[in-house]
């Protein structure tokens, strides 16, 4: 089999972990996996946070990171286990033959040296290609990834270019020693979903382009599907599934992959408009002290009552700001603001306990929209106490009840943040918005940190919990695929202002402005050569080019 | 929980130390200003198992009531400099704005004096007391206090779960002693040893300089002072004070040193 040129067997790793007040003890990260990779291929590594597909990709460089260590098995590259190799082969293999693409390129570069310095460093440094071979191929990478004035753009310095465009430079980076192997390592988990699909399409070509093999790991199955060749999933270190795209996507035999391919297949009907909205906002413009710049331009929405109003747009859009403006946290420099039917204060400070207690947040990170010195029960237990007096066994009781309807057990009242897993978080967040019995519940981003098929679960229980409780949810999110799931009525945000707004139906039927369909058409579908008909179609440039 | 070798070190002298202070009177051989000899700086035998003094008192005793004096004082400025250090500090945190600045610029106008000529100056016009050397000490190192205190609270103040309680319309002193203190109190408390070894060798300095304890009242401080002359004839009464002080210092900062560590890895880190 001299054409492989990766072959797993067997790989083993284990970590040491160090929990607080806890021996130190060993754990298993990955169980026995086995894989090959011919030359000029793709297999995708898949699977949700703690799967163990990173530590699998660092193991083809032979590299554990921080206490990781790769505790068996065989991974042979080019015929020669780099397991077992002395460390001047290790060095001549990593950067060389095999190079690396982090998840986040700004993270990863020099902010003091130029592009091109650290694009050659590698093809230099282990002689592939003298200085001026190296940055001739440099730039002939920079213009097969699409990057603009290839010529020059090596001499800019990392923070000169955009997000997009800084992945590529790491793409080209990892490309320009002529690798054999490329560990592409979440590449467009990072990005504006208009500007993944740009990165995505430049690494599809460069790897085409190149003949070089790659892994490419990500958490997005539609993504993978764009890419590889094959694809494995992994499941706590172990691979559930492993077979050629096609039939990873359009047969998957196993319960687990099943479920990640028809994931957010959630069904909501819109619901219509009543007559008297919760919420209207109008006309707001919005700046943050200190600055000359307005986040928000004249921003006007309506929500009804019980239904749900999704805010879509990229970073930057000013979505996270409208909510800071409804909450009070940011006061606007003008419009106005009618709840239930009452004029809010523009400031936090003047509002009532009622206006307080009827409009509730909850976080994209429960991690840190939770005190890790409280537990679950005092958490949850506050707002009762807060707001309608609740002491002792009554609002034992009702937390109780809470957690019932989050499908948690009462035998979470006593446990820490830091002893539950990252969707109960949030449910508990859920809880304790609820447990203030609003009106609204500004939703910023809650799906996003969550793994696919926990963030299912959430939205299945926000759903649920409207149809219960008649709240009525402000849904901000980047992920449109979530907006069709649950909203019944959309504005699209961009540069600070409300490019589309109406119903879902309205919002989601042709004829779309130009920004509209970029969005629209940048989200991944699980369908193969999604990626090609979309980059032929679309009207206008990605917002991060 | 294993405790490493060194912070056991640590816990040892400061234990031995402290049950020292508690216990004086019981322990002591000689009271506290008692001349039990006509001849000075006798050198140490069984009778008086450090010698005497420069006026004949049994040094011994005279330690141990003056290791009592110096971690009272150093015990209770510590405990003044912490509450009115970190509850200001918090305060100027979540407050922000002038309130923040007003009591930030102030700190930084006493901290750009150094605190043992400002202490000098302002005992040199108030009476000397024991009570007016804690307040005017726990005042000064409250400004230190209330540096880190700010610094801390200042990261919590902006987490998620502290905005959510604003949004919930809690009052001040539920975001401060509810949400902020809890989680700040592991950096605080290794910051408290490190503080109380400043206040040993803050109150130790004050009396060798005479604007300290006052005699007859015996401190370790005071102890080097009344008996520094013998240095030069070779006699090394002065150095059991100076001993004590260093040790009590570094075990005390063994101590804290383990606490820090602990707290660190709480947060992720191997400690």
């Amino acid at each position: 089999m001299s054409d492989n040129l990766l072959k797993v067997r067997g790989l083993k790793i284990g970590a040491t972990v160090y929990p607080p007040g806890e021996k130190p003890h060993d754990i298993k990260i990955v169980h026995g996996v086995d894989c090959d990779l011919e030359k000029g291929k793709v297999l995708g590594l898949i699977g949700e946070s703690g799967a163990g597909k990173s530590t699998i990709g660092l193991a083809t460089m032979a590299y554990g990171r921080g206490g990781v260590e790769l505790t068996g098995g065989e991974v042979w590259v080019n015929d020669r286990d780099i397991l077992a190799s002395a460390q001047g082969d290790i060095r001549s293999l990593r950067g060389g033959e095999v190079t690396y693409v982090s998840q986040s390129a700004a993270a990863s570069f020099n902010p003091a040296k130029q592009i091109m310095e650290q694009v050659t460093e590698a093809a230099i440094g282990h002689g592939k290609f003298s200085k001026k071979e190296a940055e001739e191929r440099a730039v002939t990478l920079f213009r097969k990834l699409g990057l603009p004035d290839p010529e020059n753009i090596g001499k800019r310095y990392p923070h000169q270019v955009s997000g997009g465009q800084l992945q590529r430079c790491m793409t080209a980076l990892a490309l320009c020693p002529e690798p054999d192997l490329v560990v592409f390592d979440e590449p467009t988990t990072a990005l504006d979903v208009t500007t993944q699909i740009d990165v995505l399409a430049a690494i599809k070509e460069a790897i085409r382009d190149t003949g070089v093999a790659a892994l490419y790991i990500t958490h997005d199955l539609a993504v993978v599907a764009q890419v590889s060749d094959d694809i494995m999933v992994l499941r706590h270190g172990n691979t559930v599934e492993y077979g050629t795209t096609d039939q990873i996507i359009n047969a998957p035999q196993e319960e687990y992959t099943q479920a990640l391919v028809s994931v957010r297949s959630i069904e909501h009907e819109e619901k219509q408009p009543t007559p008297e909205p919760l919420l209207t906002v109008q006309n707001i413009t919005a700046r943050y002290k200190g600055t000359k710049f307005d986040v928000l331009h004249d921003v006007t929405v309506d929500l009804h009552p019980g239904q749900t109003l999704a805010v879509v747009g990229e970073s930057g859009s000013g979505k996270s700001t409208l909510a800071r403006v409804i909450t009070g946290l940011l006061p606007p420099r003008d419009g106005t603001i009618n709840f239930a039917g009452r004029m809010l204060s523009k400031d936090l400070g003047n509002r009532t306990k009622e206006d307080l207690r009827e409009l509730q947040m909850i976080y994209q990170m429960a991690d840190v929209a939770m005190n890790p010195r409280q537990t679950v029960g005092t958490i949850i237990g506050r707002p009762l106490e807060f707001y309608f007096g609740l002491k002792g066994a009554e609002k034992r009781k009702r937390v109780i009840e809470l957690l019932d309807e989050i499908e948690m057990g009462s035998e979470f009242i006593d446990r820490y943040p830091a002893e539950l897993s990252g969707g109960q978080k949030q449910r508990v967040c859920i809880a304790r918005a609820l447990a203030a019995k609003p009106k609204l519940i500004i939703c910023d981003e809650v799906t996003s940190a969550l793994d696919p098929l926990v963030a299912d679960g959430i939205l299945k229980l926000l759903l649920q919990l409207q149809k219960i409780e008649d709240v009525a949810y402000l849904f901000i999110t980047h992920d449109l695929a979530t907006v069709k799931a649950i909203a019944d009525s959309i504005a699209v945000m961009y540069q600070g202002k409300v490019q589309r707004y109406g119903s879902k139906s309205h919002v989601l039927t042709p004829p779309f402005d130009d920004y509209t369909d970029l969005l629209l058409s940048s989200v991944p579908e699980m369908k193969l050569g999604w990626l090609e008909d979309v980059i032929a179609n679309r009207k206008m440039e990605s917002a991060g080019n | 929980m294993r405790i490493p070798p060194a912070a056991l070190i640590g816990l040892f002298f400061t234990a031995l130390y402290f049950l020292m202070a508690i216990f004086a009177p019981l322990i002591a051989p000689y009271g506290m200003a008692e001349v039990v000899s006509n001849d000075i700086w006798l050198p140490p035998s069984s009778e008086f198992l450090l010698g005497t003094d420069n006026l004949g008192r049994d040094l011994l005793s005279r330690m141990i009531y003056g290791g009592r004096t110096t971690i009272f004082i150093a015990t209770a400025a510590t405990l003044i400099s912490f509450t009115t250090g970190s509850i200001l500090g918090f305060f100027a945190a979540v407050v922000g704005d002038w309130v923040d600045q007003a009591l930030s610029r102030f700190v930084d106008l006493i901290m750009s004096i150094p605190s043992l000529i400002l202490a000098l100056v302002i005992l040199s016009v108030t009476p000397i007391t024991v009570g007016v050397l804690i307040v005017i000490m726990g005042f000064l190192d409250a400004t230190r206090v209330f540096r880190l205190a700010r610094a801390v609270a200042v990261d919590i103040n902006v987490m998620d779960y502290v905005e959510a309680a604003k949004l919930r319309g809690e009052g001040r002193g539920w975001i401060i002693f509810r949400e902020i203190l809890p989680n700040a109190l592991s950096p605080l408390v290794a910051e408290m040893g490190l503080r109380f070894i400043f206040m040993v060798l803050f109150i130790s300095t004050l009396s060798f300089l005479g604007l300290g304890v006052q005699p007859p009242a015996a401190d370790w401080g005071g102890i080097v002072k009344e008996n520094a002359e013998g240095i030069t004839y070779g006699i090394g009464a002065a150095l059991y004070p100076a001993i004590a002080i260093s040790t009590l210092a570094i075990s005390v900062n063994l101590v804290a040193d383990w606490v820090l560590n602990r707290t660190t890895s709480l947060k992720g880190g191997r400690g």
